[in-house]
């Protein structure tokens, strides 16, 4: 009996921290999806999202359920401009140029976050509502364990619901399968773009407080890890496809609680785990799980 | 009568590094010696790195953990043997590598071969990906370097470090290896081997069409550059006396690429001056960081904000010198947006 009841700690654990990589490999599959570049700042968005969040509640008389609105809205305004500044200028340029920029714009903005918001770790101000643990037939477990998945499919079904029965989600897809044809039947490429950053670093930042609700600890560096996690996630998914980005992140979140839990011994190599299972699904399947199987054009 | 003049350029350029350095060697203190150190082996890095990215066309951002191995095997072959009983206080160190003390050429040669060695049994798999699937899997090898290193006790004494490794690292070994490594690539990339690395570079489809063994040639060209950067990495141990596996975080390969970006991808001159100069802003903007009393007014520094004027020039020079650099890689291929 104990044996299950602590399966379903690891379970629930594993799943919530799914949801979490799920969301933020969200916002790398879509801007693959449509301009083919990795958005190596993609991590450092979501820490923007938790700090602005962890300002507005301490700083602002604003209750915390409006911040928790208000910070992943201004999050998704910062990803726009940081596609204007760091990725416009370049587009149509080769790979690689891009790939530079990006790594550039991620360093960039986790040392503006040591600048602006010093080295020091801080604590997340997690609401009371979130915060109390709840027994369930001898589990013990925080109820933001649970409330995380939950966010996390209502999201994912609003964003569903978003790319494949509106007007902009459908320019959206068409521009992820042939960009060139896309723009050519009156697209405004520039918009939809702007929309794709904007829900990618939106989701991000929704990702980052709930993260922050699961693990209270704030440091400018915090999304490099998570950021790189959720690549993977969307990388073992199938890069561009949605379901996919969900599915990996589901792999890899249950994956890591599940090598922490019953190989104790290896608990060290957690953070290889993600690692290890990236180069395995890009040797074996490199198209991902979802994904679409690229041939290659003469 | 163009190979003489350039013979003859070598040959002042040979000259005037070796009155530069005796002159350092003489007049300079500590704190600048250790500057020119650092030039030295950040060029040898620069040109390791340009030769996979820049003159191949591969996009690895491996190269912290290929530093890594080179570092920890300099530290551990050369430390003396009392040494690394003090060091490995936790588990002792596994009993092959106890007794050993070896000289600082062999074991930064062994420290090139063993990153090489690595850099085959990784780039084997890998490189056949291309640009960014390539870009986040050697950063992901690099990645899975430092955790293993953090967790081998009894080989790399985990996360305290290595401590007490002897500095043979003076001005002569850094810009000699450095000197070397401009030399083996230049003789590189004169050969049919470099033909083949930037007809790679330009056209991968073309280049396999005209006969060139893809497979062979991209992990001749990543093992090279692991080789230095090894070879690097040893120069660094040797240089500063103490490792530990988060000093080889990406944060490391980023600076090796700014110096490639800044020194033009595929160019060995620029390179080497980029390198320089990095490494002096490096030293030089270090006052951004810190706070400075001149007497009267104190300046606060901000911590990060090196980093930040760092990755401003980087994400400038990309955008402003986009047109310049990588022209001739623009094909349908390898631009942003592939059909």
């Amino acid at each position: 009996m104990g044996d299950v009841s602590i399966f379903l700690q690891h379970l629930t654990n594993g799943i919530s921290l799914g949801s979490l990589y799920a969301l933020i490999a969200i916002g790398y599959t879509m801007v693959y999806g449509i301009l083919r570049l990795i958005n190596f700042a993609h991590g450092d968005i979501f820490m923007l999202g938790v700090y602005l969040t962890f300002y507005g509640v301490i700083y602002t008389p604003l209750p915390w359920w409006l911040v928790f609105i208000l910070a992943p809205l201004l999050t998704g305004f910062i990803g726009i401009l940081l596609e204007k500044v760091a990725y416009k200028p370049l587009r149509g340029s080769a790979r690689i140029t891009i790939l530079i920029s990006a790594i550039g714009a991620s360093f960039l903005l986790q040392n503006l976050g040591i600048v602006i918001f010093g080295g020091r770790p801080r604590a997340f101000p997690v609401p009371q509502l979130l915060n109390h643990v709840i027994k369930l037939g001898g589990v013990s477990i925080n109820v933001v364990t649970f409330i995380i998945p939950a966010v996390s499919i209502l999201l994912l079904i609003g964003l569903t619901y978003f790319t494949t029965k509106t007007k902009t989600g459908l320019a959206m897809r068409a521009l992820s399968k042939d960009y060139e044809t896309a723009s050519l039947m009156g697209i405004d490429i520039n918009r939809i773009i702007s929309i794709t950053f904007f829900m990618g670093s939106f989701l991000a930042a929704i990702g980052g407080i709930l993260w922050g609700s699961r693990y209270p600890q704030l440091m400018p560096l915090m999304g490099a890890m998570p950021g790189l996690k959720s690549f993977i996630a969307a990388v073992v998914g199938g890069i561009g496809n949605i379901t996919g980005a969900v599915i990996g992140g589901f792999i890899l979140g249950l994956g890591e609680i599940m090598l922490v839990a019953f190989l104790p011994r290896l608990s060290g190599y957690r953070d290889a785990f993600a690692f290890v299972l990236l180069i395995i699904i890009l040797l074996v399947k490199p198209s991902g799980l979802m994904g679409n199987k690229v041939t290659e054009k003469v | 009568m163009r190979e003489k003049s350039k013979t003859h350029v070598t040959l002042i350029i040979l000259v005037l590094t070796i009155l530069g350095l005796f002159l350092a060697n003489r007049y300079l203190d500590a704190y600048k010696i250790r500057i020119i150190n650092l030039s030295g082996i950040y060029v040898t890095l620069g040109l390791s790195m340009n030769l996979i990215n820049g003159m191949t066309g591969m996009f690895s951002l491996g190269h912290a953990g290929f530093m890594a191995i080179g570092a920890y095997t300099v530290g551990i072959l050369t430390m003396p043997v009392s040494m690394k009983q003090m060091n490995f206080f936790m588990q002792p160190i596994v009993p092959f590598l106890a007794n050993v003390e070896w000289g600082f050429l062999p074991a930064l040669l062994a420290a090139g071969l063993i990153a090489a060695l690595f850099g085959v049994l990784i780039g084997a798999p890998v490189l056949r990906l291309t640009d960014d699937y390539l870009a986040i899997a050697t950063l992901g090898f690099a990645e899975i370097i430092r955790v293993v290193f953090t967790n081998t006790q009894s080989l790399t004494n985990g996360a305290l470090g290595l401590k007490g490794i002897p500095n043979y690292t003076n001005t002569w070994w850094s810009w000699g290896v450095a000197l070397v490594t401009m030399w083996f690539i230049s003789f590189l990339m004169k050969g049919t081997y470099g033909k083949a690395f930037l007809a790679i570079r330009e056209d991968e489809v073309a280049a396999r069409a005209m006969g060139i063994n893809l497979f062979k040639h991209k992990v001749m060209s990543f093992s090279f550059g692991c080789f230095f950067a090894g070879v690097a990495g040893g120069l660094m141990a040797a240089l500063l006396g103490t490792i530990d596996p988060n000093m080889f975080r990406i944060t490391l390969t980023f600076n090796i690429l700014l110096i490639v970006v800044l020194g033009g991808l595929g160019k060995i001159g620029g390179t080497v001056i980029a390198a320089v100069v990095v490494t002096v802003m490096m030293e030089a903007l270090r006052f951004l960081d810190e706070s400075i009393d001149l007497g009267l007014v104190q300046i606060k520094g901000i911590p990060g904000m090196r980093m930040v004027v760092f990755s401003i020039i980087l994400i400038f020079v990309v955008i402003v010198r986009e047109k310049g650099f990588l022209k001739r890689t623009k094909g349908r291929e390898l631009t942003y947006v592939k059909n």
